[in-house]
């Protein structure tokens, strides 16, 4: 999943201190699942900014809602009605639901109210950690399963450095060496002599290098 | 000027702190009157928002009562809601009302008198801190559009 | 200008090697470096320039090492994956072939984190196996990383590579220097030893393998002042061993700066006469550069040997 975390209250306060009526806007999606910007986070960012504004003496009329994704046209359509008479749009979607929505409500301001951190997954309940570098060209077959393109500090695709020291990185102790965690697995299922072959060098044209990517599926594209 | 009475909401759960109200009644013991007790299944039930939107409301303070450390009957509910209590008294400081007027307080279901005392500490605390700025029936906020700030 | 590096003839040769390491400036002027150079000139066979090591901006490696060569030594350009995708890196070498540097030493390079400049963006479009093998497949088949012919005066470097005996996993450490010296490299240069019988260990897996028939290998060493730094390296540097006797040995003396030269000393004599397979010694006198000649002296490796 897409892993986000919200802004300080008082950094998206900031963005619409000048809007009267706004409407924060949640999203069911990914950011529903680490806990950024589902129908509760909604409401308790909502509710944070109407008290901060009522102090400040400038209340805000603030209206919540949460779509069921907010990077599917479908979904954003249906909220034409909630968002007409508001002066901005507080979305608590990743970075793509507050494009989808700017690209939507074109006479609207629409600010982000989370950082888009990355993709990864839940270690325990309330910690996620990265796991995907998005890099495009997936090399998991050739590394025991883990991903040296993120989870090394360096992208190494011919590792460890030299900094690997008992498991962990040498940019934090925290931090576990991806490609320790690669030797390991490797020589448990007896595969180390893979480790032996020189991995070449990327084509990160796939990445995002090569301008923002599409990806296509033309069997289920509806032709009109 | 009357004496500022404050308004206090009390969540509390049903297995300690509750039960403990009932005992400080059949004590006869005399507690603040400025508390308005809820009852919860738990103090593990409490939410951001709940506390938050009751603070909308505008009640002077919130306390959520729950069981001792190792007595909750789900277990770990009072240990998540002491939690809870510290990122929304984060937020609270953050937009300027103050965290100060929420608290957690554990009560177990045998301490009637430590239930009177709390809604007593809780109800001194906010005499002193003043009415909310969000209480518009409180003296002085009335005429102030929005109050200002804690 | 003689297209042979004069590190790879002497190292061709079968002498004790000898390389120290000059660490370029945070500042515009060479004064200084030029001073060590020539201090250090008759002393060493090559020295390596750090490309902001440590990830902190220094002078860039390659115009270092023009005046390092200006002032009779020869550099080892020392270039860093952290800093440059492969169009700067190809771009660069190119140029500093042009300059008249002939060896390259090509590492991962420390992570920003630990330099002055934390929130910068890293590179790592090509990691410093893909950067030995690429280097290399542009001297002997004669094309760009892309495959694309190098039409005329390809760059013919001396390539090295770093290897670190005290990095885990240990048992993969002779692995990955097979793997650099499959892919291209000529020469290593190893991390700083203090735990002499670590290195040993690794030795004898190097020679169990015939690597030490196929790369050249130079020992790493570095003098220390103090026994804080000691101690500093010791807890504070990934990828380090410094055995608590050292600490104690320097913490015990009666001038430490002295005892940090001999220990430092007696280590290159004894890599030297007891352990097979190395080909020279790389001193690192970080920040210290003025004690190279005395090491290289007492450690009777002078004079060096002259080369045309």
């Amino acid at each position: 999943m897409i892993v986000a975390q919200q802004k300080p209250v008082s950094e998206i306060a900031q963005m619409i201190s000048d809007c009267k009526k706004v409407l924060f806007l949640g999203c069911a999606g990914c950011v529903t699942v680490c806990l950024a910007g589902g129908e509760k986070e909604t409401d308790v960012l909502a509710s944070a900014i109407r008290i901060k504004r009522t102090l400040e003496s400038n209340p805000l009329e603030a209206t919540t809602f949460t779509c069921t994704r907010q990077c599917d046209p479908e979904y954003i359509v249906g909220i034409d009605n909630l968002v007409k008479d508001v002066d901005a749009i507080v979305s608590l979607a990743c970075g793509v639901g507050v494009q989808y929505l700017a690209e939507r409500f074109k006479d609207k301001w629409v600010v982000p109210a989370l950082d888009t951190k990355f993709i990864g997954g839940s270690v325990v309940h309330g910690l996620w950690e990265e796991k995907c570098g998005l890099c495009g060209e997936c090399i998991l077959h050739r590394t025991g399963g883990i991903c040296p393109i993120i989870r090394c500090s360096k992208s190494i695709l011919n590792g460890p450095c030299g900094g690997s020291q008992h498991g962990k990185c040498e940019v934090d102790k925290d931090v576990d060496c991806a490609w320790q965690l690669i030797y390991d697995r490797m020589r448990a299922l007896g595969k180390l002599d893979k480790l032996m072959e020189i991995q070449p060098i990327k084509d990160w044209s796939k990445s995002r290098d090569g301008g923002p990517r599409k990806a296509i599926r033309e069997d289920v594209m509806i032709d009109e | 000027m009357p004496e500022f009475e404050p308004k206090i909401v009390a969540f509390c759960c049903r297995y300690c702190a509750y039960t403990a109200a009932d005992l400080a009644g059949s004590m006869r013991l005399q507690y603040s009157p400025n508390i308005r007790v809820v009852e919860m299944p738990c103090s593990g039930t409490i939410e951001h928002g709940l506390i938050l939107s009751t603070f909308e409301k505008g009640v002077d303070g919130v306390y959520i009562a729950g069981c001792n450390l190792g007595d909750c009957h789900f277990l770990k509910g009072n240990v998540r809601a002491i939690k809870r209590v510290a990122a929304v008294k984060k937020i609270l400081d953050e937009i300027g009302l103050g965290g100060e007027r929420l608290e957690f307080f554990h009560v177990p279901a045998s301490e009637g008198t430590k239930f009177a005392q709390v809604a007593n500490e809780m109800t001194e605390r906010i005499r002193q801190l003043g009415p909310s700025p969000l209480n518009k029936n409180a003296a002085g906020n009335a005429q102030k559009e929005g109050g200002q700030t804690a | 200008m003689s297209n042979l590096s004069k590190l790879q003839q002497v190292l061709d040769s079968g002498q004790f090697t000898v390389t120290a390491e000059i660490g370029p400036p945070k500042h515009s002027s060479a004064e200084g470096i030029r001073h060590h150079a020539e201090m250090m000139q008759d002393y060493v066979d090559a020295t390596n320039i750090t490309d902001n090591q440590t990830a902190i901006v220094r002078m860039s490696s390659i115009a270092a090492g023009v005046h390092v060569l200006n002032s009779g030594i020869e550099p080892i350009i020392q270039m860093t994956c952290r800093d440059r995708n492969r169009i700067a890196m190809q771009s660069d070498l190119l140029g500093a072939y042009s300059l008249g540097m002939r060896n390259v030493l090509c590492l991962s390079g420390d992570h920003q984190k630990f330099g002055n400049h934390p929130t910068a963006k890293n590179v790592y479009d090509v990691d410093s196996m893909q950067l030995i093998e690429n280097l290399r497949r542009m001297r002997d088949e004669k094309v760009f990383f892309c495959g694309e012919a190098i039409k005329e005066a390809e760059p013919q470097f001396f390539i090295g590579a770093v290897a670190n005996p005290f990095a885990d996993p240990f048992e993969f450490r002779v692995d990955r220097l097979e793997k650099k010296v499959n892919a291209g490299a000529q020469f290593i240069q190893t991390q700083c030893i203090f735990d002499m019988e670590r290195f040993e260990r690794f030795m004898e897996m190097v020679r169990e393998r015939g690597l030490d028939q196929r790369v050249h290998i130079l020992a790493g060493v570095t003098p220390m002042k103090s026994w804080r730094a000691a101690s500093y390296m010791q807890n504070n540097v990934s990828g380090m061993i410094v055995p608590d006797e050292l600490v104690e040995r320097l913490k015990n003396a009666e001038d430490p700066k002295r005892e940090g030269l001999d220990i430092c000393i007696e280590q290159i004599k004894y890599i030297k006469e007891k352990i097979k397979g190395v080909h020279g010694v790389h001193i690192m006198a970080i920040a210290w550069e003025e004690v190279v000649p005395e090491i290289v002296e007492k450690s009777g490796l002078y004079p060096r040997p002259k080369v045309d």
